[in-house]
C-alpha cells in the first residue's frame, strides 16, 4: 500500500516572508569556476502584464556537467563553491535577474549528453502548484540534439533559449510568459 | 548511468490542476498550452541539499523571535515527512509562513484592516531528523478576508514548503486546522478535485504533543513524490525510448 503525495497549494501573495531569507541571486561567487552569465527577464500574465508576486527557482549543474548531489555518480570534479541553487523574486514589474555560470553537459535518458541547461521553478500567486521549465543557452551546438527540446514542438523550443543582449557579452534574457503567442513550455515532470 | 529511476507521478485527481476559475487569480496566470511530458532526467533527480549550516535551530520556535509573546493561542505543530513508498524523508528542509492571530501578515501588500504583532513575524524554518519529524511551536493564525469574490474569508492555514530529496520532490502546499467552518467555502482547498487529498491538508487535533496549561498540538504529516521502482520507458506505450 503506498501513499499519495500530498496536495499542492498556491503559494499566495505573501510568500516572500518565509522565502527571503533563502533568496540567492547569485551564484558565481568568486572562486566558481565557469564562464559568468547573467540571465535577466520578465514574468508576464495574459494581459502581458508584469507578475509581481513570482519565485523562481533554479538548480543546475558545474562548469564540469556535475551536481552537488549524490545521486550525481559521475567521474566528473565537484566546484567546493558551487552549490547549483538560486532563488529570485519578481520586483513590483515582474523583473528577475539572476548571476551563474553556464553549466557543463549533463547525461540524458537517451545515453547522449543533454545540451546545458537550467532547470526552473516557478511559483506565483494563481498558480495552485508550480510550473516546471528550462533555460538553454543560446548558439549552443548541442541544443539541435537534446533529448528535452525536441520533445517540444520545433516552433515553442525557442521559448526555453535564452536572447543575447545585443553587445552584452554573458548577459541573457530569458522570460516567462504564462498565456498567449509566445507562451512558455512548461512541463510535467508529475508534481 | 543514463537511464535513471524517476520519481511517481500523482494519482489522477489528487494534485490541482493549474487553472481552477473559482481562484480568480488562476485565470490570467495558468498557461493555455498543455504540459509538455517529461520523463526525469539526472537534473530533475538531483536536487539542492541544505544542511545544518543553513538552518537556525531557533527559527522553528516562532513565539520566540522578538522580546515577547505573541498574541495569540501558542500551538505545536508537528508531524512526519515520509515518501509515497512510506519511508521517512530525514533531513528536509521545511520553510513555514502564516499570518498573526488577527489575520495579518507582515507584507506590505496585506492592508486588511486588523493589527500587526510587534512580536509576531509569521516565519519559520527547520529541518527533519533522521526519522523524518518536525515540529514548530507558533501560534494559531487568524482567518482572513480577500478579495477572490464577495465576502471571502481564508480558513486558518500555515503554508509550508518542503525540498525533499530530488528537485521532482519540490511541494509547496497549506496546512488547515480541524473543524474550520470556512473550509468548505474555500476555493484554494477546494482545488483539488479528490476528496480525500484535500481532506489531507487538515491537521488532526495532537493531544499527545498538547503541552498542558502552555500549547495546543496539530499533527500534520507530509507526503513527497516517492522514487519509483520501474525505469520510465519500461512504462511509456508509444514506443519512445
Amino acid at each position: 500500500m503506498s501513499l499519495q503525495a500530498t496536495t499542492s497549494q498556491t503559494v499566495g501573495p505573501y510568500f516572500s516572508i518565509g522565502f527571503t531569507r533563502l533568496k540567492k541571486d547569485n551564484l558565481a561567487a568568486s572562486g566558481v569556476s565557469g564562464q559568468r552569465i547573467t540571465i535577466a527577464g520578465r514574468v508576464l500574465d495574459g494581459d502581458g502584464e508584469g507578475v509581481p508576486d513570482a519565485m523562481l527557482e533554479v538548480w543546475q549543474a558545474n562548469c564540469h556537467g556535475k551536481y552537488a548531489h549524490a545521486e550525481d555518480k559521475q567521474d566528473k570534479p565537484l566546484d567546493p563553491n558551487f552549490q547549483g541553487y538560486g532563488r529570485v523574486l519578481t520586483d513590483t514589474s515582474g523583473a528577475f535577474r539572476f548571476t551563474t555560470i553556464k553549466p557543463g553537459p549533463v547525461p540524458g535518458p537517451d545515453g547522449k549528453p543533454q545540451a546545458p541547461h537550467v532547470v526552473v521553478s516557478f511559483f506565483c500567486r494563481g498558480l495552485m502548484r508550480r510550473l516546471v521549465t528550462r533555460i538553454y543557452f543560446p548558439d549552443d551546438p548541442t541544443n539541435a540534439g537534446d533529448f528535452v527540446l525536441n520533445l517540444v514542438e520545433p516552433a515553442r523550443r525557442r521559448t526555453l533559449i535564452a536572447k543575447k543582449f545585443a553587445g552584452a557579452d554573458g548577459n541573457l534574457e530569458w522570460n516567462v510568459i504564462l498565456q498567449g503567442a509566445n507562451e512558455t513550455v512548461f512541463f510535467d515532470t508529475g508534481l | 548511468m543514463t537511464h535513471v529511476p524517476g520519481y511517481r507521478r500523482p494519482y489522477p485527481g489528487t494534485q490541482p490542476n493549474h487553472l481552477h476559475p473559482p481562484y480568480a487569480s488562476s485565470i490570467k496566470r495558468s498557461p493555455k498550452q498543455p504540459l509538455v511530458y517529461m520523463p526525469h532526467t539526472l537534473s530533475e533527480v538531483t536536487g539542492p541539499v541544505f544542511g545544518d549550516e543553513s538552518v537556525d535551530v531557533k527559527a522553528s520556535d516562532l513565539t520566540r523571535q522578538h522580546s515577547g509573546d505573541p498574541v495569540g493561542p501558542r500551538i505545536i505543530v508537528s508531524g512526519r515527512v515520509l515518501d509515497e513508498n512510506s519511508r521517512p524523508v530525514p533531513n528536509a528542509l521545511i520553510e513555514i509562513w502564516q499570518a498573526n492571530s488577527a489575520g495579518r501578515y507582515l507584507h506590505k501588500v496585506d492592508q486588511h484592516n486588523a493589527p500587526l504583532d510587534p512580536n509576531f513575524s509569521g516565519s519559520g524554518h527547520t529541518l527533519t531528523d533522521s526519522e523524518g519529524r518536525y515540529r514548530f511551536v507558533t501560534i494559531r493564525p487568524g482567518e482572513y478576508p480577500w478579495r477572490n469574490h464577495y465576502n471571502a474569508w481564508r480558513p486558518a492555514h500555515i503554508h509550508f514548503s518542503l525540498f525533499g530529496p530530488a528537485f521532482a520532490t519540490r511541494l509547496v502546499t497549506q496546512m488547515y486546522f480541524p473543524g474550520d467552518p470556512l473550509i468548505p467555502f474555500d476555493p484554494v482547498f477546494n482545488c483539488t478535485a479528490d476528496e480525500k487529498a484535500r481532506n489531507r491538508l487538515i491537521s488532526l487535533y495532537d493531544w499527545e504533543n498538547t503541552i498542558p496549561e502552555h500549547a495546543l498540538g496539530y499533527r500534520f504529516d507530509i507526503i513527497l513524490a516517492g522514487r519509483d521502482s520501474t525505469p520510465w520507458e519500461d512504462r511509456r506505450s508509444d514506443g519512445v525510448k
